[in-house]
């Protein structure tokens, strides 16, 4: 065991890059939950979002390309689920369920042929100055725009619910859709919109696993980190600020994981690789007692009648 | 009074089966108070929908303000100068007054600037609020304010009221017909919902009388009785519940001291209630929604536990116990909401009659079902209270409301308890049904039930209690027998230690 | 202009029709998606769904029919179960391996000891295992309000990881060479869950799933507890009304879904696995949610509903090897099902209506 091999600095820095595709996949799945949406899909859509931005990142040569269509991919496969539960109104668990199924099993048919390749370079964010900064420029002004772009979503879906009235309409709708719909607003439309948004950040985030940080494509990549972010829609109770303290936390954990794993600690590898499901389930027991902040709609079917 | 406001000719508009509205036409004049009476199901709501934009109408012209106006949606109609304050409220709980109201609002101004004018309206208009609470920690009458407030910020022409009061006490009342006269006075008419009699004679200037869809009179309510007010909108001569005189017995339930904790976030927790019924008695409990009532039947179905000492039947302690016990021991239950409390929405009449029914009709043994005489049960109820349905094996969800209200308190009175707790026994049901269940209510008295009924409907508890207590967020006034009340002195019990301040205009 | 209207009560036949109309609509969509991979549609949909029944070689498949559809079925009784009351246990497939490690982990503690009574005690160890890991997300949600869905999923994880660990370290086969996984069952008699007829694919789990699918059938339709199921997952308030306690149904639904689940791993690893190893599971837990809801949650429909599925994983084998259609693409067409079957299910509910253009 050689604990010594592990650097701090290089740890926080890998940290924020681990939290990263678990902040875009929870923030999106928040404002799906905000409109009184459960969707039980985002393992799926992530894991779509992987594939598709990876086999656009290769034969484009463009990173971003990829992540563009990762968005697009995870929002195609979202609406698949949009029509099923506001058009369709089926059962919300059922489809979300489905779609993970779904989802799994289109990537890795997408994803034959991709397996071994190695994704073109995600360029970093180098600010003179700031980057070459010791220690702090390490942390955090050295990362993959990706990084940014993620903390940028949050801080807009905090803006947004808080201070715009896109954002209060959202909410009314998950709080009370039927009180929603009697004041003309469209509570379908609404929910479609958030569900598609929802899609594209876990798109994004599953392109940020295989695009940056393996980086390469192999089937079931995400692991299970969908189902995370689920949960730390829970634990930040639907607080945006709290999402991206969950997912740092995350991240956290997962890093210490792998780097006393690389250390040889003496702990078996394969319980280090359950603590962050254990990790999670310990966060949901926790913070289970205050249901209180959810939405009231959330998970109800929503159909206009009379 | 000059010009109409709104004139609406020859509306109709049909459902799949029913049809909801049939050429209805009526004029509302600038500045009156133009009442809308029907029962339920005579089709006031889809009209007033329409009028609001949430249904477009089959046939028919509507004209405002002398324009044709046929709103497409919500927002057409305010935009027109139509608002409405629902029944159930549009309300949104977890969300604060201003940011409430701002939802009701085309543009909205800034939050800061709208709580300033919602404190302005609300004092010109005697309703005062502060526009920062969380709407779910408003009593039902506050809330009410919200949604009045909402729509007075808009200047409507004209003010769409569906049934305002029923969740008001009679002090409050007062307070919302000064405002209304108030804004009748500048001008603005306002469309009030109602099948209170009183209040209409009390308050409005004409009166459209909806009968099955169909209107059936225009009149003055001033210059009518009640009486005919009541025989036009239902149509046929009603007939009063009788009471038998009773000797009552010995004491049946008790409740000493009972505090019991909401479920729900915003619910109302019950704090020391103390309360006994006499066989052969009927207590009613009256107040305002909200205020403890689902609470109480919960505490006292079961489906709420408390010390074991502070619910006590005959004499034994039952707090702790389950519905299951409480059942085996006579203590019944018929919760308000009917789809989806009192009863399964999708499940047949039978599997609804098994609900309930399981242990006393002895349709159970040792945990296996006998679907025969489930089935037998559910007929028999059908049978004795006149439901209207094709059979026992329809789904809950298909009868009207009347109806399965028919059902769901013949199925506890046909199973013979010794204590039957029921909450707005007559909620959303038509005058004859309504009449059938309050004379079984009574009868089941005359024969030595303790009945407990628990309703907002202050006429319907003077007409079949003996005794009379309110309900005030979560406390029990104390209880008075119902032939010495008057209506000033129920208003006050009803208001009991409530912190809403009676405004002064 | 099509609208939904709802209808005043469940179709009856939309019932039994929906999951009829599900499967015709997957076969077409799948047959275009195997079309764009560059395979016959027609030949790709026979392969699946004729060839394992009707082949020349079929008297090679059919007895796989039962040794996949058992567990299969088995997971999917437990789960409609809770599904039906509204509880969503969905890690089933954490369920299923815990249930084969400890079910193998006592036939192998007890290796080379030859006794009639070892095999009923691995089954019994089978069902607790699947039990116990099942009370963790059950006994979680009614203590603290924790949701059943996320932490019975993340215990599939970790119950991978132990599968890794055990078949690793602790149930290592000591005279395997160093490979990783266990001793082979099949070779120790006294835990070896063999076919019961020869070449019938009839072993021990297919006999469990019978008596499942029976078992729930009785519970669902006559006996209080499954009217309690049913009413909770169909109105919860009434179902508190009436009595049911609502923790109490949890820890049932889940633990049963659990037993059920470990029954499944246990007989597979001691029958058609043979052995505790690092890929010992493929998937059934997750595979049964979409029999679940394909056979409407009832025990009869279940059973059928796992025998198709058995039938496109059996198919699907054929299509890999024969036509080199890719395992991934009869995954993608499981979820299919589901998710038409889920869309079609609307009209059980409601009914579309055509309505004119609304005049003005």
């Amino acid at each position: 065991m050689d604990l010594s091999s592990i650097n701090p600095i290089l740890l926080l820095a890998s940290l924020m890059v681990a939290a990263t595709p678990l902040l875009l996949a929870a923030v999106g799945e928040l404002v799906v939950e905000k409109a009184g949406v459960l969707n039980l899909g985002v393992e799926g859509m992530m894991i779509t979002g992987a594939i598709c931005g990876f086999a656009i990142a290769v034969n484009t040569g463009d990173p971003f390309l990829g992540v563009l269509a990762a968005a697009g991919g995870g929002a195609v496969l979202s609406l698949l689920f949009a029509l099923l539960t506001q058009v369709a109104l089926a059962n919300q668990v059922a489809s979300g369920l489905g779609l993970t199924l779904f989802g799994l099993g289109l990537s890795s048919l997408i994803g034959q042929g991709y397996q071994g390749i190695r994704p073109p370079p995600f360029p970093k964010l180098n600010i003179p100055g700031l980057s070459d900064l010791p220690v702090i420029g390490r942390i955090l002004f050295s990362h993959d725009l990706m990084v940014y772009l993620g903390l940028i979503i949050v801080t807009g879906v905090w803006f947004m619910l808080k201070y715009t009235r896109a954002g209060l309409i959202l909410r009314a709708v998950g709080e009370n859709h039927e009180a929603a719909h009697a004041l003309g607003y469209k509570v379908v439309r609404i929910r479609i919109m958030a569900i598609l948004f929802g899609g594209a950040c876990a798109g994004m985030g599953g392109a940020y696993i295989s695009l940056i940080r393996v980086p390469q494509w192999t089937e079931g990549m995400t692991a299970g980190i969908g189902w995370i972010a689920l949960a730390l829609v829970v634990f930040a109770s639907w607080k945006p600020w709290r999402v991206l303290l969950g997912a740092y936390l995350f991240g956290g954990v997962t890093v210490i994981q792998l780097n006393l794993q690389a250390a040889g600690v003496a702990i078996p590898v394969e319980y280090l690789a359950m603590s962050p499901y254990l990790i999670t389930i310990l966060v949901l027991v926790i913070m289970s007692a205050d249901k209180s902040s959810a939405p009231a709609s959330l998970g109800r079917i929503f159909h206009a009648s009379r | 009074m000059t010009a109409p406001v709104l004139s609406i000719q020859g509306l109709t508009k049909a459902y799949p089966g029913v049809v909801a509205n049939s050429d209805v036409s009526f004029d509302v004049m600038e500045g009156e108070v133009h009442a809308l009476l029907g029962e339920n199901g005579a089709g006031k709501s889809t009209l007033v929908k329409m009028i609001y934009g949430l249904v477009k109408p089959d046939h028919g012209t509507m004209t405002f303000q002398g324009k044709p106006y046929a709103p497409a949606e919500p927002r057409a109609a305010r935009a027109a100068g139509v608002a409405m304050v629902f029944q159930h409220f549009s309300l949104f709980d977890a969300l604060n007054v201003a940011e409430n109201v701002a939802l009701g609002m085309e543009k909205p101004p800034r939050l800061a600037d709208l709580a300033g004018r919602i404190r302005e309206v609300s004092e010109t208009y005697g309703l005062p609020l502060d526009p920062f609470r969380i709407v779910g920690d408003l009593s039902a009458g506050e809330r009410q304010r919200v949604e009045i407030i909402r729509c007075l910020l808009q200047d409507p022409r004209l003010l769409i009221m569906d049934e305002p009061t029923s969740v008001l006490t009679p002090q409050e009342v007062d307070i919302l017909f000064q405002t209304l006269r108030k804004l009748t006075a500048e001008g603005v008419a306002i469309l009030y919902i109602s099948h209170k009699l009183e209040e209409i004679r009390a308050l409005c200037d004409t009166a459209t009388i909806l009968r099955l869809g169909k209107k059936v009179a225009t009149c003055t309510p001033a210059d009518t009785t009640a009486r005919q007010l009541a025989e036009m909108m239902v149509g046929t001569v009603l007939h009063t519940p009788e009471r038998s005189g009773r000797a009552l017995g010995d004491v049946a339930l008790e409740l000493t001291e009972m505090s019991v904790r909401s479920p729900s976030a915003f619910g109302c927790s019950l704090k020391r209630i103390s309360f006994a019924v006499r066989k052969g008695e009927v207590l009613g409990l009256g107040g305002v929604a909200g205020n403890g009532q689902d609470e109480l039947l919960g505490a006292l179905s079961g489906e709420l536990r408390s010390a074991p000492e502070m619910v006590r039947v005959h004499g034994n302690p039952v707090g702790a116990l389950g519905p299951i016990e409480r059942r085996g021991i006579g203590l019944l239950c018929a919760p308000e909401e009917r789809l989806g409390h009192a009863a399964a929405p999708d499940m047949s009449l039978t599997e609804n009659a098994m609900l309930t029914g399981s242990l006393r009709e002895g349709l159970e043994r040792r945990g296996f079902l006998d679907w025969g005489r489930a089935k037998g049960f559910a007929e028999a109820i059908i049978a004795r209270f006149d439901v209207r349905t094709p059979g026992p094996g329809n789904a809950a969800r298909s009868l009207s409301g009347g109806n399965l209200q028919k059902f769901v308190i013949g199925r506890e009175v046909m199973q013979r308890p010794e204590v039957l707790v029921v909450n707005q026994p007559t909620w959303g049901v038509d005058a004859s049904a309504a009449a059938a269940i309050r004379q079984a209510l009574l009868d089941l008295a005359a024969g030595g039930t303790a009945v407990v009924v628990i309703s907002q409907d202050l006429d319907e508890l003077m007409e079949i209690s003996d005794r009379f207590g309110a309900l005030n967020e979560g406390r029990l006034s104390r209880i008075r027998p119902t032939s010495e009340l008057n209506i000033e002195e129920i208003g006050l019990m009803m208001g009991g230690a409530h912190d809403m301040e009676v405004a002064h205009v | 202009m099509l609208k939904l209207e709802r209808r005043p009560q469940p179709s009856k036949a939309w019932v039994w029709l929906a999951p009829v109309v599900a499967v015709i609509a997957t076969m077409i969509a799948g047959g275009a998606l195997f079309a764009m991979l560059g395979k016959d549609p027609l030949v790709a949909i026979r392969t699946i769904f004729w060839d394992p029944l009707f082949s020349e070689f079929a008297f090679f498949y059919r007895p796989q029919l039962l040794v996949k559809g058992a567990p299969l079925i088995l997971i999917a009784i437990g789960l409609s179960l809770g599904f039906r009351a509204g509880i969503w246990n969905i890690g089933a497939e954490g369920q299923y391996i815990v249930g084969a490690l400890t079910g193998a982990g006592v036939g192998l503690a007890f290796y080379p000891l030859e006794g009639w009574f070892v095999f009923p005690l691995m089954v019994m160890a089978g069902a607790l295992g699947g039990w116990a890991w099942a009370m963790i997300p059950a006994v979680l949600k009614v203590k603290f309000g924790t949701n059943e869905i996320l932490v019975s999923l993340m215990l599939v994880y970790v119950a991978e990881q132990l599968l890794a660990s055990m078949s690793l370290g602790l149930m290592k086969n000591p005279e395997g060479f160093g490979f990783p996984g266990s001793r082979n069952l099949q070779q120790y008699p006294s835990a070896h869950n063999a076919e019961l007829i020869a070449g019938s694919g009839m072993h021990w789990g297919v006999v469990a799933a019978m008596i499942a699918v029976i078992f729930a059938y009785i519970m669902l339709t006559r006996h209080i507890l499954g009217f309690h199921i049913r009413l909770t997952g169909e109105a919860p308030r009434a179902a508190r009304f009436a009595g049911v306690n609502p923790g109490r149904l949890v820890l049932i639904c889940l633990g049963l879904a659990g037993a059920l689940a470990g029954l499944a791993g246990m007989f597979e690893v001691s029958g058609p696995a043979g052995r505790v190893s690092i890929d010992f599971n493929v998937g059934y837990g997750f595979t049964a949610i979409i029999v679940a809801f394909l056979g409407r949650l009832h025990p009869l429909g279940i059973a059928l509903a796992g025998l198709l599925m058995a039938l496109t994983y059996i198919g699907g084998e054929i299509a890999q090897s024969r036509l080199g259609v890719p395992a991934a693409a009869i995954q993608m067409f499981q979820g299919m099902l589901l998710f038409f079957l889920l869309a079609v299910d609307v009209m059980t509910n409601y009914r579309l209506r055509l309505t004119r253009r609304e005049v003005a």
